[in-house]
């Protein structure tokens, strides 16, 4: 088991002939990933070889998943028609849809969100401007690297591509129930809270290493739900301590705004409710390393 | 992006909003032509992006022409929290009778927008928030649904706007609404949006932010960019594409990955503590890519800023194979040295990841004095850190 990814997922590409979208199939393919199809309206009906593996291509989200079962779906298209292939996912009423793409306009992540809450929030998205989601060993959605970690029983959630991988490498030798990477977009779909409240009721996680970084409060939030919520060991890591107020730190949404938004502020609201924050990332794996071992 | 008020002004009025007439001034004597144009008494208004700009000294009345050459030359060349007054906006007075607050924003934490509205305007909004929360009105605005007359006006009811306003107040939350969308803002904030003795609304300032991921939808965006005050470090990175932000300290940095980049910087400033109090002297994300192109690109930049002492290149090989970094980190060096730039700065190289040991074995076979590897990101930065603070 592990959280919202596993085995058993069917897993279909939007923008799969695309060349992000093309390269991260044959990634995913490889890593295990049961991908059944891709969707292009204009290429819909062909097929695409994946060193062996013939893919079909879809009209819509809708047909691929009547033909195939489809229950997740990756999004690899530009950020102009991310919205609109974020909102077809969301009309499939697709259980997962993860959103990769880097760039996607705030107007345009609110809109498709209000849209999701309007129908009743039947998708779960993750992203945008994210990794993905990892179940090592039994399914990969993104980009996020199959072969840094195998299974075991951390559960990490994280808003950064390149500190999840540090922190699956760091901690290869334990494992990972599932890794998300929610992204670092100011709007995104899935937050810490649900990726805490899912591990929480999962039984194949013991403890949970959350990352966060500057902006917004999410951090904070996250804090309070531990609080009333979390009974399993969470481990913290902020990045952003000596971001300048005002600039934005490669993020969309890693920016200082006036005094809101502080690493300081999140590290304190974490410390507060128990959460032991590491000062580096590899002092926060060693701390998580420690409730490892000591559980 | 942050806007300048006079630009915020343009867009609104652009936008069909009621502002006061004005005009924007590098010099006295781009001044005194707006004046005459607009006649009589102006506002002379320094043109910074930090608040308090009327304690600084930066916001005078002018009573004609001469008087507003004279306020201009004052302001012009101030020096505001840090932030230099290269232009001033002038615009007429207006007979302010009362003054509100009106704002629409991004709400993070509840992935929606928000207005924000009080009949106690003029002061700061978190200070009234905070002393009479009574007075501040924060509705959530539905992305899809938008700010239609009916939304307007069960906002403008629960903020408590007098009658003889609301009306306008409708016109103007709705107007102000359909600028927000159609420039793709974050933030529009007016305060004060001010009622006139004759009972007129005006916007008499304008806090505006624009998404910088809308700029595909907006061409006419990039001339808001004030190329006056980017830092040409900066400038020349955003010419080849890098994230990069400049800082004030020693040790360059490079790596892959926004969050990875910032941790870094977080790792090199505690080393620092230890090492003459050296700090990083920049934000440089090379993406996932590192090709050799991308690191001579991003070496060159950090290497020209004469305060680096020494760099540190961060990076976790998860798609990009460390392999492939290390000769895109030799081979930089030599275009470097092609490109007739003589690189004396130590670099302090972390691989991890995918194919690091190859990674390594390419960096130990260059043989470059220059190249020192250190395989953990806290040691790397420890002797970086150490480098720079000798060098400084």
């Amino acid at each position: 088991m592990a959280i919202w990814l596993t085995k058993d997922s069917k897993v279909i590409v939007q923008g799969m002939t695309g060349s992000e979208g093309s390269k991260h199939t044959r990634r995913m393919l490889a890593a295990g990933t049961n991908v059944v199809g891709g969707v292009n309206p204009r290429k819909a009906g062909t097929t695409v070889d994946f060193d062996g593996t013939e893919l079909p291509v879809f009209a819509s989200v809708a047909d691929a998943m009547k033909d195939t079962g489809a229950d997740v779906t990756v999004i690899f298209v530009p950020p102009q028609f991310t919205k609109g292939a974020v909102i077809e996912a969301i009309d499939a009423e697709i259980p997962l849809a993860v959103v990769i793409t880097e760039g996607v306009p705030v107007h345009d992540t609110a809109a498709f969100w209000a849209y999701n809450v309007a129908k009743g929030e039947r998708t779960r998205v993750i992203g945008p401007n994210c990794p993905g989601i990892a179940s090592p060993g039994a399914s990969n959605a993104g980009i996020i690297p199959a072969d840094i970690t195998g299974t075991g029983r951390i559960g990490l959630v994280s808003k950064s591509g390149t500190l999840t991988y540090q922190m699956m490498y760091e901690l290869r030798d334990i494992g990972f129930s599932t890794c998300v990477g929610i992204g670092g977009d100011p709007i995104i779909g899935t937050t810490h809270i649900d990726a805490l409240a899912a591990f929480e009721a999962d039984p194949d996680t013991d403890a949970i290493v959350m990352i966060g970084e500057i902006g917004g409060d999410a951090e904070e939030r996250a804090a309070e739900f531990i609080k009333a919520n979390v009974t399993k060991p969470v481990v913290g890591y902020i990045a952003g301590f000596t971001a300048p107020p005002g600039k934005t730190m490669g993020h969309a949404g890693a920016i200082i705004s006036g005094s809101a938004g502080t690493a300081d502020a999140k590290k304190a609201a974490l410390e507060a409710v128990g959460v032991k924050v590491g000062k580096t990332p590899t002092e926060t794996a060693k701390l998580m390393r420690e409730i490892m071992s000591a559980g | 992006m942050d806007l300048y008020e006079y630009q915020g002004r343009d867009l609104f009025e652009r936008h069909g909003l009621p502002v006061l007439a004005g005009g924007v001034a590098t010099t006295p004597e781009e001044a005194r032509a707006i004046a005459e144009r607009l006649g009589g008494r102006v506002v002379v208004k320094a043109q910074v992006k930090v608040g308090g700009r009327g304690k600084a000294g930066g916001v005078k009345l002018a009573e004609g022409a001469e008087e507003t050459v004279a306020r201009a030359t004052d302001i012009l060349g101030l020096d505001i929290k840090g932030h230099t007054v290269h232009k001033v906006m002038i615009t007429v007075t207006a007979d302010v009778a009362d003054e509100y607050y009106f704002s629409y924003l991004l709400d993070r934490a509840n992935r929606t927008f928000l207005c924000i509205a009080s009949v106690a305007g003029g002061m700061d909004i978190e200070q009234v928030a905070a002393e009479t929360p009574e007075k501040v009105v924060k509705a959530p605005i539905d992305a899809v649904k938008g700010v239609d007359e009916a939304k307007a006006r069960e906002i403008v009811e629960a903020a408590g706007f007098p009658a003889d306003v609301a009306d306008q107040v409708v016109e103007v939350a709705v107007g102000l609404w359909r600028a927000f969308v159609a420039e793709d803002a974050t933030l529009v904030e007016v305060n004060p949006l001010a009622k006139t003795k004759d009972g007129k609304l005006l916007l008499l300032d304008a806090k505006v932010s624009l998404d910088e991921n809308a700029g595909f939808r907006h061409p006419d965006h990039e001339a808001l960019v004030d190329q006056a005050t980017v830092d040409p470090l900066e400038q020349a990175a955003k010419e080849k594409d890098l994230n990069y932000v400049k800082l004030d300290g020693e040790v360059g940095i490079i790596g892959n990955g926004a969050g990875l980049v910032m941790s870094t910087l977080d790792v090199v400033a505690y080393a620092g503590e230890r090492h003459g109090n050296v700090k990083p002297a920049n934000f440089l994300d090379i993406g996932g890519g590192a090709s050799a192109a991308v690191m001579a690109n991003g070496l060159e930049i950090v290497l020209s800023d004469p305060s680096v002492k020494s760099v540190f290149v961060n990076v976790f090989g998860g798609i990009t194979a460390c392999d492939a970094v290390a000769n895109g980190i030799v081979q930089a060096l030599g275009l470097l040295e092609e490109r007739g730039e003589r690189v004396t700065k130590p670099l302090v190289v972390r691989l991890d990841g995918n194919n690091a040991e190859a990674g390594r074995a390419i960096l130990d076979g260059a043989n470059n004095p220059l190249i020192e590897r250190v395989d953990t990101m806290d040691g790397a930065a420890e002797r970086a850190a150490e480098l720079a603070a000798a060098g400084v």
